[in-house]
């Protein structure tokens, strides 16, 4: 144990008015963080979707509800249409995206992402509809500069994935039991900054544009 | 205002030119009421807001007097996730030890927003050594190119107008091809994108703060709306980040509770864009990522402010609402206060840090209008603390001597009633007589420091204590 850290651990007990803590107090302590309370949530009455729909879209995110996987491709190409881009896309290899039939004239790419590329798809660990957010857990199959380095993200959710508040979405993580990843990225919208005169302005360094497919069909 | 040189010390020189500074007030009062409005709609529209609030002072006050052993728990965590954690007690520990892994071998470091970097002055000492650095949120990247520090603890170029950028751009941007002058939003933005993306896929370290620590699983988190903290951090082989050891808050869901406040205090936003939870190295299969993970933690004098009339600042998330409702802060902005953090916030905080006899003027940079407290999310008692200071200053003989002249003068006067309220009585109505049908003074004797940057309201010719006689008949 370094010397530093030994004298910040004695000022703050001394600050504190105190010795180390009794075992008691420390078994109390180790057990308010394996069961850890509850937070007050934001209560609303919403469906699930639609609320993280709604608040996706408040924030300059956009959404398109398909019924089923197959329907998945087709919402992209409308997408890419609607802002004139190119087929090149770089690809997670989440499972949701596993069974997906891509058309033939796109260029898919499988790996993390360069900085000259534009567009991915990913999955996402699951969606928040109290703030219409999108979380991503680092892995194998989900490298974090996909979410960062394109000009659009695309995210494609199922609707089982989508959870009411982020408690709900650290109590499925300690439920599966996962370790906490190198990196969880909730993401809401796409990349902003205001530091011009406090003038919002999409597109500052990550994605420009952030876009989900919402799919109906449960696992 | 003359940068180099400022200093808490000096605070009423630097305020006095802050006020003369007319960019500064173009900017600030450009800033004001967008963050104003916004805050306060979404705080309207969040039912739960004060039960919120309450739940997340519970969580802070349980963390700061249990501080010893959520820091442990958070670096046993840290490590048993394959990062390092270093303690530091000054700023020069913390430097040496950032310099200790940086190494020398990396060129160019990038920088995320981190306000424990600027006490540590880590820039300077990082530059010192012959690295690059390269400060990646707009903001930062803006009064980089300015060699200013940062003006606000969220929006650090908040002092700068569109043009001053854009003159910045100008005069800094050809060696990267850039010809004509951008005037707009979008293309100044956009520009700095270009720039900085070349940057952030050629460095050797990124550098970020943190919002929170998580004891539960030993993550750091950062807030951010940009994307360059995370860029600045997936990016490069190493990852450091400093943070101050009053950080680290339990589990993952008292940092829900506190991040409910955190983006609708600072931009009135329900979530900012990113946030992210930051938990060692990459593992064996991932394929990006950094490779090393460490943690610098700053004490800074605060275990000291534990336990003492002080110890609710240490609540503080650094929202900004209350810079952005004080009118102090919203007259001079943040650089007249001469240290890292400036406000409300700043006030209290630094003498903490840097010592009330370098910093004597900061708590009297306040009305104690009590509006701060009113929009602090952590309910920070910041009047009250800043009062705690005055006295403290009083005590250690630190008033300056006009200050205690005229308390002085007072005490006399408040021992002796009927002397009071005859001059008081006089006074008032000299003054009404004095300020005619305005109603206001633009110049009153013996207080030109007052008026020549605001207007004096004058008495309506009676004294409080005749008109409460009146009232009360
Ligand atoms: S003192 Fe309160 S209002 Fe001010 S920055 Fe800290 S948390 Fe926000």
């Amino acid at each position: 144990m370094s010397e530093t850290r030994r004298q910040i651990i004695d000022n703050i007990r001394a600050s504190l008015g105190r010795g180390p803590l009794p075992d008691g107090v420390v078994t109390q302590l180790r057990a308010r963080i394996s069961e850890p309370e509850q937070g007050i949530r934001p209560r609303f009455d919403q469906d699930l979707a639609e609320r993280f729909g709604e608040k996706l879209q408040s924030v300059a995110g956009t959404l398109t509800r398909v019924a089923t996987l197959n329907d998945v491709p087709s919402a992209i190409q409308q997408y890419l249409d609607q802002h004139q881009l190119s087929k090149n896309i770089v690809m997670s290899t989440h499972a949701v995206l596993d069974g997906i039939e891509w058309p033939e004239d796109w260029e898919i790419e499988q790996r993390p992402a360069r900085g000259e590329d534009t567009i991915s798809v990913t999955g996402a660990y699951a969606g928040v509809a109290e703030t219409g957010t999108v979380a991503i857990l680092s892995g194998t199959e989900s490298p974090s500069t996909l979410n960062f380095l394109p000009d659009d993200h695309i995210v494609v959710i199922r609707m089982d994935q989508i959870v009411s508040h982020f408690e709900d979405l650290w109590w499925l993580l300690q439920k599966q039991d996962l370790d906490m990843p190198r990196t969880v990225n909730l993401i809401t919208g796409p990349s902003r900054t205001a530091d011009v005169e406090q003038t919002i302005q999409l597109g500052a360094h990550g994605p420009r544009r952030f876009h989900v497919v919402l799919v109906e069909q449960r696992e | 205002m003359n940068l180099e040189n400022r200093s808490a010390a000096r605070f009423k020189q630097q305020a006095a030119s802050a006020l003369k500074d007319n960019n500064l007030k173009t900017a600030l009062a450009k800033a004001k009421d967008g963050f104003v409005l916004k805050r306060l709609h979404a705080v309207e529209d969040l039912d739960e807001f004060e039960a919120i609030r309450a739940e997340a002072r519970k969580i802070k006050d349980h963390a700061l007097s249990h501080l010893d052993f959520y820091l442990e728990e958070f670096e046993r965590k840290v490590k048993e996730n394959g990062g390092h954690v270093h303690w530091a007690q000054t700023p020069e520990q913390a430097c040496a030890l950032v310099m200790d892994i940086v190494g020398t071998e990396a060129k160019q470091v990038l920088k995320g927003k981190s306000m424990v970097s600027e006490e540590m002055g880590l820039n300077a000492a990082l530059e010192a050594k012959g690295h690059t650095v390269v400060e990646t949120d707009l903001g930062e990247y803006i009064i980089q190119l300015a060699h200013e520090p940062p003006s606000h603890i969220i929006a650090p170029a908040v002092h700068k107008t569109r043009d001053q950028i854009s003159d910045l751009f100008h005069g800094e941007h050809p060696k990267y091809g850039l010809n004509e002058r951008l005037t707009e939003v979008p293309d100044l933005v956009n520009e700095a994108r270009q720039v900085l993306r070349e940057k952030f896929l050629n460095s050797d370290v990124g550098i970020t703060g943190a919002n929170f620590l998580i004891a539960e699983t030993g993550s750091t988190v950062i807030v951010t709306n940009e994307g360059n903290g995370d860029l600045s951090q997936i990016l490069p082989k190493v990852h450091i980040v400093t943070a101050s050891i009053e950080k680290v808050v339990p589990t993952l869901n008292d940092t829900a509770t506190l991040l409910r406040l955190l983006g609708r205090s600072a931009t009135g936003q329900e979530m900012s864009s990113y946030t992210t939870f930051s938990t060692g190295p990459k593992r064996a299969n991932d394929h990006d990522g950094p490779e090393e993970f460490h943690v610098v933690l700053l004490d800074n004098g605060r275990s000291k402010v534990l336990g003492s009339e002080f110890q609710d600042i240490l609540r503080c998330i650094k929202c900004g609402a209350c810079l952005n409702h004080c009118p102090v802060y919203g007259a001079i902005g943040g650089h007249a206060y001469g240290w890292v953090y400036s406000g409300p916030m700043g006030s209290v905080l630094t003498p903490l840090i840097i010592g009330l006899e370098n910093s004597y003027d900061l708590p009297n940079a306040c009305s104690l209008n009590g509006r701060c407290a009113k929009v602090c999310p952590m309910s920070i008692p910041l009047p009250d603390l800043l009062r705690q200071h005055r006295f403290k200053a009083f005590q250690r003989g630190l008033t300056d001597s006009r200050t205690k002249l005229g308390l002085k003068a007072w005490a006399y006067l408040v021992t002796r009633p009927k002397l009071y309220s005859g001059l008081t009585s006089l006074a008032a109505k000299a003054l009404a007589l004095l300020g005619g049908s305005r109603g206001v003074l633009r110049k009153a004797p013996l207080a030109s420091g007052w008026t020549s940057v605001r207007d004096l309201p004058v008495p309506q010719g009676q004294t409080f204590q005749q008109q409460w006689k009146k009232a009360s008949e």
